[in-house]
């Protein structure tokens, strides 16, 4: 479903030029949760903001349901692939009710029929037609998430993007968001990207995962060998000890990775 | 009434007027929890309905002459008194009104959306855009208010219209500024890339959810900005390249009251009175709705 | 528990809003002696606000009421604002979530904790940049005498932090109050600040509470654990019980949380009880009512 060969991202140019990700290749079939892993500053979501057309600033090859992707998106691409963002409080403009968020993608398809396919996509994510509405301000944030879930599933998408989607939600709020993620995908055959720095996150939602650091993909594993520690990776081994709690004589032993 | 109050506070609106009814609702009650913004709004309001009302309200012609009646204190005949020509005060305080209220609205329709165009434009796009719309405004933000008033009416002869085009034309870069800071902010925004990932146009993306953004911090800082309008209207007229004669315009009744000042003191004062009154409204009804509006604090 | 350094009784905090009183914190009270004690709980649950109350940080319309606040002997209630000024930072410092907005962006990090120990301390300069740099070494960071002339926005999330926890520690506190420090970072970085606070406890006998939205990291770096629902503390326990709580809240919470090493089908979603807010807690796996 998602084809990426030898993708770099390079901010700024001449000596000052950073360069994001280095050279990444990887592919999600279609059905898969594919996750990607990592610190902040791997790269990890400036892959996916490349894969998603929102920074036209990478060389590489990359290919999405058999299509080859441009810097430019079409119209065809965005119903094809929809994004959820981490930051419940900042996907939402704030003078919008949900109704016009929701209404909005339809309008900007031409797709008609917008009032059943508003109230659908609110029911479709747990949100009542109470909620319809209403404005960001008067919802919660796990009420946030889903609306921001409905707006992306409201083009009836085959792939979505997840930015980490719930590492700004309490844990309770991100059980309930994990599992509607997860039937909806059951439900609709979705292709997920899941990138997020949260290990036990990964494990529960992915079939496959990558884990980068400074811009490279240092390991690609099952989510089988994720839960055995079979990591071949010093950082991949790294970053799984440290996600399973404080050690005090593993705190000891953490180096610095590039 | 308690049905209405039920209505426009339910927390599950029905559709979306409604939602709009509430939120219209939500910020007249802050607006009016604060006294102060009454006071100005009521003072904006007044002006709006003397300038509309103007020929109907006011007891005597603004123009007419009577030189048997000059210089009469206020007093129950003349409220205002009546000036050197024996005209009624009162009378041309309400019709000056008019052209103060058309000199504002005037500014704040032609300045206030080119400013607001240009700064979101310059903003939302950036690069070549940016940097030409940035240094057309800065040329215009060069020129002095006065005097580029001084010269339009050099080269085009005395109006109110020369008066307002000069002010209107100095008015907007600082607007083009704010919105484009603002824009920079907003654009970075996942709620725009939300936007961008659906396949909206930069149009649509500016005009649904960049300029209403934008447009609270506007609206105020226009309010705010409307005193210092009135004030340079004024002063056009004092120095008698506003509004002409007969017509009556406060800043010029000023000029022609300074004459007398000594020995007449309401000619002067009275219209001074009001440029004062009307731009103290303006200004606490700006500092009200700031504090309603700014998207920050809410 | 060893000696009670801080303790609270009765601790309520409440703001008087247009639409009438909210209580933040109904009524709580704990103990912190010379150990790493844990406060969880989720957004709103009042953590936040218990922590900031114990340093009369509440500001108005916010108001704290309490049977009992006392610190080392010293009536946290009836003080003056003067001699709370002397206990903050001396003897009760406070870690922020974002060290970003914590530091001052045009001072010099070296300066900015110098200062902290200036305030306190009547000592010449030169003394105080000596026991700055032996500071910021004390919180493992590399080459202190660079970092010293750093601006906040050069240094890195994780080495923001760690030079905050040396601003906070420079006066050497009795009691750290860290809310949220490491829910920003990275979690190999947040293993290294662990680390640092866990030395600070132990070997200086430091109290520490440990403000948290995280039941395993709690679980694994505290010594006790308060959990927190609606204003209130709902359980109690020693934090390697923690797995086998009691209070449906807290077992909720747990069995919400996403596992590394086994699967679960669908995760399990917590339904709240209104009945919590008031019912019965659980202190060390006995119940309270």
């Amino acid at each position: 479903m998602i084809e990426v060969e030898n993708l770099t991202v390079t901010f700024g140019e001449g000596a000052s030029a950073i360069r994001a990700v280095r050279g990444a290749s990887f592919r999600v079939e279609q059905g898969e949760t594919f996750g990607l892993v990592g610190e902040s500053g791997s790269g990890k979501s400036t892959v996916l903001r490349a894969l998603s057309g929102l920074n036209p600033d990478w060389t590489g090859a990359m290919k999405v349901d058999g299509q080859v992707l441009g810097q430019k998106r079409s119209k065809a691409f965005h119903k094809l692939v929809q994004m959820v963002f981490q930051d419940p409080y900042g996907s939402l403009h704030p003078r919008h009710t949900v109704d016009h968020v929701l209404a909005e993608p339809l309008a900007i398809h031409g797709m008609g029929d917008v009032d059943r396919r508003v109230e659908t996509a609110l029911a479709e994510v747990g949100l009542g037609p109470s909620f319809r509405f209403r404005y960001p301000h008067q919802l919660s944030g796990g009420q946030r998430q889903r609306v921001a879930i409905a707006r992306a599933l409201v083009l009836e998408p085959k792939v979505l993007l997840l930015d980490e989607p719930t590492s700004s939600l309490d844990v309770s709020v991100q059980a309930e968001i994990l599992n509607l993620l997860q039937r909806l995908k059951r439900e609709r055959g979705l292709t997920f990207m899941l990138v997020t720095h949260n290990l036990a996150v990964v494990a529960h939602m992915c079939d496959r995962l990558a884990v980068m650091n400074a811009g490279r993909i240092v390991e690609e594993m099952s989510v089988d060998e994720l839960r055995r520690g079979a990591a071949r990776h010093a950082y991949t081994l790294q970053l799984l000890n440290a996600s399973l709690g404080y050690d005090r004589s593993k705190a000891r032993e953490l180096v610095t990775f590039e | 009434m308690t049905q209405l109050r039920t209505w426009l506070t339910a927390d599950t609106p029905s559709s979306r007027n409604h939602a709009r009814a509430i939120q219209a609702y939500l910020s007249w009650r802050a607006l009016a929890s604060n006294p102060l913004t009454v006071i100005g709004l009521l003072i904006v309001i007044a002006l709006v309905v003397f300038a509309l009302l103007a020929p109907w309200i006011a007891p005597r012609s603004p123009i007419a002459l009577d030189l048997t009646q000059r210089f009469i204190p206020p007093g129950a005949e003349y409220w205002f008194g009546t000036d050197e020509f024996g005209r009624d005060i009162l009378s041309r305080v309400l019709y000056g009104a008019r052209v103060t209220l058309y000199i504002v609205v005037l500014v704040a329709v032609t300045a206030a959306p080119v400013g607001l165009l240009v700064g979101t434009v310059a903003g939302y796009f950036g690069g070549w855009a940016d940097v030409v719309l940035m240094r057309v405004t800065d040329i215009f933000l060069a020129f002095p208010r006065l005097i580029l008033a001084l010269a339009f009416v050099a080269a085009l002869g005395p109006g109110i219209e020369n008066a307002v085009l000069a002010i209107a034309l100095t008015a907007w870069p600082p607007y083009a500024r704010i919105a484009r800071a603002e824009t920079l902010t907003i654009r970075s925004s996942d709620f725009i890339a939300a936007v961008r990932l659906q396949g909206a146009s930069g149009t649509r993306i500016i005009l649904g959810h960049v300029v209403p953004l934008c447009s609270s911090s506007m609206i105020v800082r226009v309010t705010l900005d409307m005193a210092g309008v009135i004030l340079t209207a004024a002063g056009l007229g004092f120095l008698g390249l506003g509004a002409q004669p007969p017509l009556s315009e406060w800043g010029a009744m000023v000029s022609s009251g300074r004459r007398y000042l000594l020995d007449f003191w309401w000619v002067a004062t009275i219209p001074g009175l009001a440029i004062f009154t009307v731009s103290l409204g303006f200004n606490l009804l700006g500092d009200g709705l700031r504090d309603v509006l700014d998207p920050k604090s809410s | 528990m060893t000696q009670s350094l801080l303790s609270v009784e009765g601790l309520h905090v409440r703001f008087h809003t247009t639409k009438g009183v909210v209580e933040a914190v109904r009524g709580i009270s704990f103990e912190v002696g010379r150990e790493k004690l844990g406060i969880v709980g989720e957004s709103g649950s009042g953590k936040t606000m218990t922590g900031r109350s114990v340093l009369r940080l509440v500001r108005p319309p916010g108001e704290v009421v309490a049977r009992r606040m006392t610190f080392d002997g010293v009536d946290l209630i009836g003080l003056s604002e003067v001699d709370m000024r002397e206990i903050r930072g001396r003897r009760i410092a406070m870690v922020m979530q974002d060290p970003k907005f914590s530091l001052n962006p045009v001072m010099t990090v070296g300066s900015q904790i110098a200062e902290a120990y200036l305030v306190h301390h009547k000592v010449p300069a030169a003394q105080a940049r000596q026991r700055t740099l032996d500071m910021l070494a004390a919180v493992k960071i590399r080459d202190p005498e660079r970092v010293y002339g750093l601006y906040p926005h050069e240094c890195s999330g994780g080495m923001g932090q760690c030079i905050m926890i040396a601003m906070m520690l420079i006066p050497d506190p009795d009691l750290l109050i860290a809310d949220e420090p490491t829910s920003a970072l990275d979690v190999t970085v947040q293993m290294q600040v662990l680390a640092i606070l866990d030395d600070l406890v132990t070997q200086r006998g430091m109290g520490l509470m440990f403000i948290s939205h995280d039941l395993n990291l709690v679980a694994s770096f505290c010594d006790r654990v308060v959990i927190m629902y609606a204003g209130r503390i709902v359980e109690t326990c020693r934090a390697s019980e923690l797995q086998n709580a009691r209070h449906p809240y807290t077992r909720g919470l747990l069995a919400s949380l996403p596992r590394i090493d086994r699967p679960v089908g669908d995760l399990s979603v917590l339904s709240r009880d209104p009945a919590w807010r008031d019912g019965p807690v659980f202190v060390d796996g006995e119940m309270r009512s």
